[in-house]
């Protein structure tokens, strides 16, 4: 693994008026590594994120990625033909709600080969043959290839969602409370996939969560977000075992412990 | 205000061709835009026109726009002369501009058309101009408009092939049997209008100008004389059009578009030319298809609207069902026996 960052983020903030979505953000992921980004309920997890996938325009601060040829990017220079390019190949998003990042009454092999067919695969029996692939690998079965995705469960509607940002092989997958609303087995059974996956393929990740077990289980490093602002970061373990900001302290005592 | 309209007056008196000089300015700015940008649809500011939208409006206008005193008109509905909406514009027309009309493709110097494109080759010195209802190809993909413009001007049209590869997993093959996608001089994919895909490779190459007119959406997209026109499809999967089992029951023609004529509720039917004009020219050149000798109590009455086959497969195949189903209506027609 490079000692290159991937993506950089310096002073990042985000206003909505007079409210501030988040402030003077700064940080760094690197190639490999999974970043978790917690906090509570409108601490400005959602907003960092945003602006990290270049979904919302900063109001102050950049956001800098290495492309594959190794040129670091301000990501605010690139124009929307190229951005478009690497948020469909380089990059991949899984939502929240599933609804928001799947084509609902398309086809479950239609959902995964859609970024094949965007970066110009025009070979239907190749295309089906990934998508076979792909649906194996997040474990749902070949005879639902058919199937759209109303007919699957939350959990599998999750994981075809994961499928289908994967198949274009990214660096980089940004993921906001992927596990949310899913009962605690399938949530188990998720990050078991989500974890052999990103080790599989190198990949790195900025999940947005909070709950810290997801983050205990998933992520190297993590910080930790209050009011807007990055309040501590750390690797994983350390933040959550020694935390240092009695807001940490606070978040990470009010685990129930089952 | 305009030359051509003088002469005997009416009680009641339209500009020529009904729209005032500045609309046709306007419409014919965009057909310019259009023709210089093909396949890419240009905005323009649609009238009210004194037909409901979905009758032709956006084709009325075009053809209004581009018509001169010396110009041929015919007008194609289905591939009929002598159905409503062939008969309902090609009177407007006559009244409004007082243009000569006929049925025929080849004399004509402008044809407005609804669904079909003429079986008769084109010519240079001939403009298509096609009514479209809905000009967005991608919108049942994506239902977001600045999205769609957004995928045309970027030119990622992955979406318009999860339709196809959508077609392929549901049917085994491409399903979409009319309004077939194409892709236009290499760049922009288009809307052909709700022309059956076996028209498709009329549209390229082709010596006429054709002009696509949408009212109700307001847009407007061309396809300059011998511009390359490719219909969408996987490298696995060819594009392919309709065939038929049996040559035209009038006319004899094979390799042309038919319809299908419900004869009885027993079960009769006959497969005949989709283009009246062409089929006419035939039998009046002496070729007899099976049932052209029969007594007018048998034949056929046309109807406005022919059963479509555009949901596609049991008439376009050779399976046997089909030659079953032609068979026996076949024998029906023949003595009436049981």
């Amino acid at each position: 693994m490079t000692e290159h960052p991937l993506l950089i983020a310096e002073g990042l903030s985000k206003n909505y008026g007079a409210r501030i979505g988040c402030r003077d953000v700064a940080l760094e992921v690197y190639p490999g590594e999974v970043l978790a980004v917690v906090g509570e309920s409108g601490s400005g997890k959602s907003t960092l994120l945003g602006l990290l996938s270049t979904e919302l325009e900063p109001s102050a601060g950049r956001v800098s990625y290495r492309l594959r040829d190794g040129r670091l990017k301000d990501l605010s220079t690139l124009g929307a033909a190229e951005k478009r390019l690497l948020v469909r190949t380089d990059w991949g998003f899984v939502r929240q709600n599933p609804a928001d990042g799947l084509r609902m009454a398309v086809s479950a092999g239609g959902n995964v080969g859609e970024r094949l067919m965007a970066v110009g695969g025009r070979h239907y029996g190749n295309i089906r043959h990934e998508a076979l692939d792909w649906l194996a690998k997040v474990e749902i079965a070949g005879d639902r290839i058919d199937d759209d995705p109303r007919a699957f469960s939350g959990g599998m509607r999750q994981r075809l969602q994961i499928a289908r940002n994967l198949v274009t092989r990214p660096r980089l997958v940004f993921m906001d409370e992927p596990t949310g609303g899913l009962d605690v087995s399938v949530q188990a059974r998720l990050l078991d996939l989500i974890r052999g996956l990103v080790a599989e393929l190198g990949l790195a990740v900025i999940i947005v969560t909070h709950d810290l077990a997801v983050a205990r289980l998933l992520s190297h490093r993590m910080v930790v977000m209050r009011h807007g602002r990055v309040i501590e970061t750390g690797i994983t373990d350390q933040v959550l075992d020694d935390p240092r900001e009695p807001y940490t302290q606070l978040l990470v005592s009010s685990v129930l412990a089952a | 205000m305009n030359a051509h309209s003088v002469g005997t007056m009416p009680e009641i008196t339209y500009n020529f061709a009904y729209l005032d000089e500045q609309t046709k300015r306007m419409i014919r700015r965009a057909i310019l835009k259009a023709i210089a940008v093909p396949g890419y649809q240009v905005p323009f500011a649609a009238r009210e026109m004194p037909m409901p939208y979905g009758w032709g409006t956006g084709g009325v206008q075009v053809t209004a726009a581009v018509l001169g005193p010396q110009d041929v008109l015919k007008v194609i509905d289905q591939g009929a002369d002598d159905t409503t909406n062939a008969v309902a514009i090609r009177g407007f027309f006559e009244k409004t501009a007082r243009v000569a009309t006929t049925t025929s493709a080849v004399e004509a110097t402008i044809i407005q058309t609804r669904h079909r494109v003429p079986e008769t080759p084109l010519s240079e010195n001939q403009i298509l101009v096609y009514q479209v209802p809905i000009p967005e190809p991608l919108r049942f993909l994506e239902p977001r408009e600045t999205e769609t413009r957004q995928l045309h001007a970027l030119a990622e049209y992955g979406l318009m092939h999860v339709k196809l590869y959508e077609d392929i997993a549901r049917h085994g093959h491409i399903a979409t049997t009319y309004a077939y996608p194409v892709e236009v001089a290499g760049r922009y994919v288009m809307d052909p209008s709700p022309i059956p895909k076996f028209d498709n490779p009329k549209l390229d190459d082709c010596p006429a100008l054709q002009l696509f007119g949408a009212g109700r959406e307001k847009r407007i997209y061309a396809i300059p004389p011998y511009t390359k026109v490719r219909s969408l499809d996987f490298e696995d999967h060819p594009f392919t059009v309709q065939r038929f089992a049996k040559p035209c029951a009038l006319c004899a023609a094979t390799g042309v578009y038919l319809d299908e004529v419900i004869l009885d509720d027993k079960g009769g039917r006959m497969f005949v030319c989709s283009d009246t004009d062409y089929c006419n020219g035939r039998q009046a050149a002496g070729h007899r298809g099976e049932m052209a000798g029969e007594p007018p109590s048998s034949r056929p009455v046309r109807s406005a609207e022919p059963v479509s086959r555009d949901d596609g497969a049991p008439f376009s195949g050779d399976g046997p069902g089909l030659s079953r189903a032609m068979l026996s209506g076949m024998t029906i027609q023949g003595g009436d026996q049981p």
